[in-house]
C-alpha cells in the first residue's frame, strides 16, 4: 500500500520541465513533426493504435512523440485519452474478405487464387543495417503491375469447400458480443471477449505465448492458412437515415491459423483454427494472437490444460501492459509507511531471535 | 418523414454513395467545393461538430459471429440550410470541420439548384480515390510470387 504525500510540488514541477527539455532534445535539430512519425515510424503508430485499442494514427503519434518513444507510455496516455470520449455507436462488422489487399501469403497453399502477394515486407531481407539510411537519399518508385481486379477468395474457403476445416467461429444465438470496456471480466470468457482482449494485448507477451505453444507446451500444429494486411471500410447504421455509411476506412492485419485436427463420434475429423485481427500493420502481433487464440480453445475441444497458454484466465488477467503496467509500476511510488510497519516487524523478529539464540548460548556456557 | 425515405433506393443510394465520399474528401476538395457553391445558403448547427468514439466490430475467423476489435476516432455534425434541409457529416477521425463540411454538402445535396455542383465534388473525390487504389493495387501486384516464372526461369 501507498499513501498520498505532500510537499513535492516544486521538485514534480520541476521534473516534468526536466521532462519537457529531455524530451526536445538538442534545439539544433529541427523537432519531429506528428506528420513524419505517422508517415516514416508508422508500424509504431500501429502498435500503439492496436494495444490502445483506438484507431487513431495522429493520436497514436502525438502519444508517441509525447512518450519519447516508449510504447507502453504512449499506449497507456492514448488509452486515457480515450475514456475523455463519448462513444456514438458500435460498427458494422467489418469484412475483411472484402479488403483491398496489401499484402496476402499463405504457407499451405503455393498456389492459390489470387495469389502470394508480398507487399511491403521486411522478410527475405538479410536483416544487416543500412548505411544509405544514414543520409536522406532518393528512394526508388515501387514497380507497378497489371492488378487482379476480383476479391481475393479466402483460404480457409478453400478447405471449407471439402468440409476439411471447422466454420467461422459461432456462439449461441441469443449471445451478445461483450465489451470488457464496459463490464469486468468474468471467467470462463466467450470467444468474443477473449479476441477483443487479445487485439489490445502486449505484443511481445503473445508472442512468448505463441512461442510457447510451438516449443511443446500447448502443441497445436500451426500453420499460416493467410495472413492478410490491408483497408476495410468501418460502417455506421445511420437511425436517422435508415442505412448504414461508410466512415472510411482501416487499415487491419488478419491472421487465419490452420490448426490440427479435431473429430467425434459425430463430426469428421478437421482442421481447427485460430484467429488473429489487429488494427494496423501488425503481422507479428496477429499470428501471435491466432496461435494464442487456438491455444485458449483447449476446454472446448476436450484438450488437456497443461500449460500456460491454454489458462485463460492466466493469459488474459496479464496481457494488459497498461494494467500491467500500472502494478509493476506503482511498486516505486512511496510505500514509507508501509515499510516502516515491516522494517518494525523485522526488527521484533530479529530481537527476539538474537534473546532467543543469546539464551541458548547462555545456556551452553 | 423524411423526402429520402420515400424517394425509394435509388435516392437514398445517391445519397449514401455521396456521404460516404464526403467522408473520404479531404479539407482541399471540400473547401474548394465549398468555393464552387454559387449563392451559399445560410448553414446553422443542428449537432456538433463533435468527435467521438464507434466500437469498431470484427467477425470471428473473418465471418464468424461479431466481436468487439477496438475503438476508432469519429467525428460527426448535423446542419440546417435556411431552407430547412438537414445534413448530416460523420467520418473517422478528428478533424470536426471536415465532418462539418461533409454535412453542409450532405444538405446541399438535398436542393435542386446545388445538387450538380455537390455531385461534380463527389464524383471527383471517387476518381481521385480509384486513382489511389489503382495505384497501390498495382504496387501490390508487382511484388506478387510468380512460382512458374521462377521455375522456368523465363522471365
Amino acid at each position: 500500500m501507498y499513501v498520498a504525500v505532500k510537499g513535492g510540488e516544486t521538485a514534480i514541477a520541476n521534473a516534468h520541465r526536466l521532462l519537457a527539455d529531455r524530451r526536445r532534445g538538442d534545439r539544433s535539430l529541427p523537432a519531429i513533426s506528428i506528420d513524419q512519425i505517422v508517415a516514416q515510424l508508422g508500424l509504431a503508430v500501429d502498435r500503439v493504435m492496436a494495444e490502445a485499442s483506438l484507431y487513431d494514427r495522429e493520436l497514436a503519434a502525438l502519444a508517441l512523440r509525447q512518450a519519447r518513444g516508449d510504447m507502453i507510455e504512449a499506449i497507456f496516455i492514448l488509452r486515457a485519452y480515450r475514456t475523455t470520449l463519448p462513444r456514438f455507436g458500435l460498427s458494422v462488422a467489418i469484412d475483411t474478405a472484402r479488403m483491398k489487399i496489401e499484402r496476402r501469403v499463405s504457407a499451405t497453399y503455393k498456389d492459390l487464387p489470387g495469389g502470394q502477394l508480398l507487399g511491403a515486407t521486411f522478410d527475405y531481407t538479410h536483416r544487416l543495417l543500412d548505411p544509405s539510411l544514414l543520409t536522406d537519399e532518393p528512394v526508388a518508385d515501387p514497380v507497378r503491375k497489371q492488378a487482379d481486379e476480383s476479391a481475393m477468395m479466402r483460404v480457409c474457403d478453400i478447405l471449407a469447400d471439402e468440409g476439411l476445416i471447422e466454420a467461422d467461429g459461432r456462439l449461441p444465438q441469443d449471445h451478445v458480443p461483450g465489451d470488457l470496456t464496459r463490464e469486468p471480466l468474468e471467467f470462463p470468457l466467450a470467444r468474443d471477449l477473449r479476441l477483443q482482449a487479445l487485439a489490445r494485448g502486449d505484443e511481445g507477451f503473445l508472442l512468448a505465448l505463441a512461442y510457447s505453444t510451438q516449443r511443446g507446451y500447448a502443441r497445436t500444429h500451426p500453420f499460416v492458412g493467410e495472413v492478410r494486411i490491408g483497408e476495410v471500410e468501418v460502417e455506421l447504421d445511420m437511425p436517422e437515415l435508415g442505412f448504414a455509411v461508410s466512415l472510411g476506412r482501416i487499415q487491419v492485419t488478419e491472421c487465419q491459423m490452420v490448426n490440427q485436427f479435431k473429430g467425434s463420434a459425430s463430426n469428421p475429423p478437421q482442421f481447427t483454427r485460430g484467429y488473429g485481427l489487429v488494427f494496423g500493420q501488425s503481422e507479428r502481433k496477429a499470428m501471435a494472437m491466432s496461435l494464442v487464440d487456438r491455444a485458449l480453445r483447449a476446454e472446448e475441444f476436450g484438450e488437456d490444460i497443461v500449460a500456460p497458454a491454454q489458462d485463460e484466465e492466466f493469459v488474459i488477467s496479464h496481457s494488459d501492459n497498461v494494467q500491467a503496467t500500472g502494478f509493476v509500476e506503482h511498486l516505486k511510488l512511496p510505500h514509507y509507511v508501509d515499510f516502516q510497519a515491516e522494517l518494525d516487524l523485522v526488527r521484533r523478529m530479529r530481537a527476539e531471535y538474537d534473546a532467543k539464540s543469546g539464551g541458548v548460548r547462555e545456556a551452553a556456557e | 418523414m423524411d423526402p429520402i425515405k420515400q424517394d425509394g433506393s435509388a435516392a437514398v443510394n445517391g445519397r449514401k454513395r455521396a456521404m460516404e465520399l464526403l467522408a473520404k474528401a479531404s479539407t482541399e476538395e471540400l473547401q474548394a467545393g465549398w468555393q464552387a457553391i454559387k449563392a451559399k445558403p445560410e448553414v446553422h448547427a443542428v449537432r456538433g461538430p463533435e468527435s467521438g468514439l464507434v466500437m469498431v466490430r470484427g467477425r470471428i475467423g473473418g465471418r464468424g459471429d461479431p466481436f468487439n476489435l477496438g475503438e476508432a476516432t469519429v467525428s460527426r455534425a448535423t446542419v440546417r440550410l435556411g431552407s430547412g434541409e438537414i445534413g448530416h457529416g460523420q467520418l473517422l477521425g478528428n478533424d470536426r470541420e471536415r465532418a462539418r463540411l461533409a454535412a453542409v454538402f450532405d444538405a446541399l445535396r438535398q436542393r435542386h439548384e446545388h445538387r450538380q455542383a455537390v455531385d461534380a465534388l463527389v464524383d471527383a473525390v471517387e476518381r481521385r480515390i480509384a486513382a489511389e487504389d489503382r495505384k497501390r493495387a498495382e504496387q501490390t501486384a508487382a511484388t506478387r510470387v510468380d512460382f512458374f516464372t521462377m521455375v522456368r526461369g523465363d522471365d
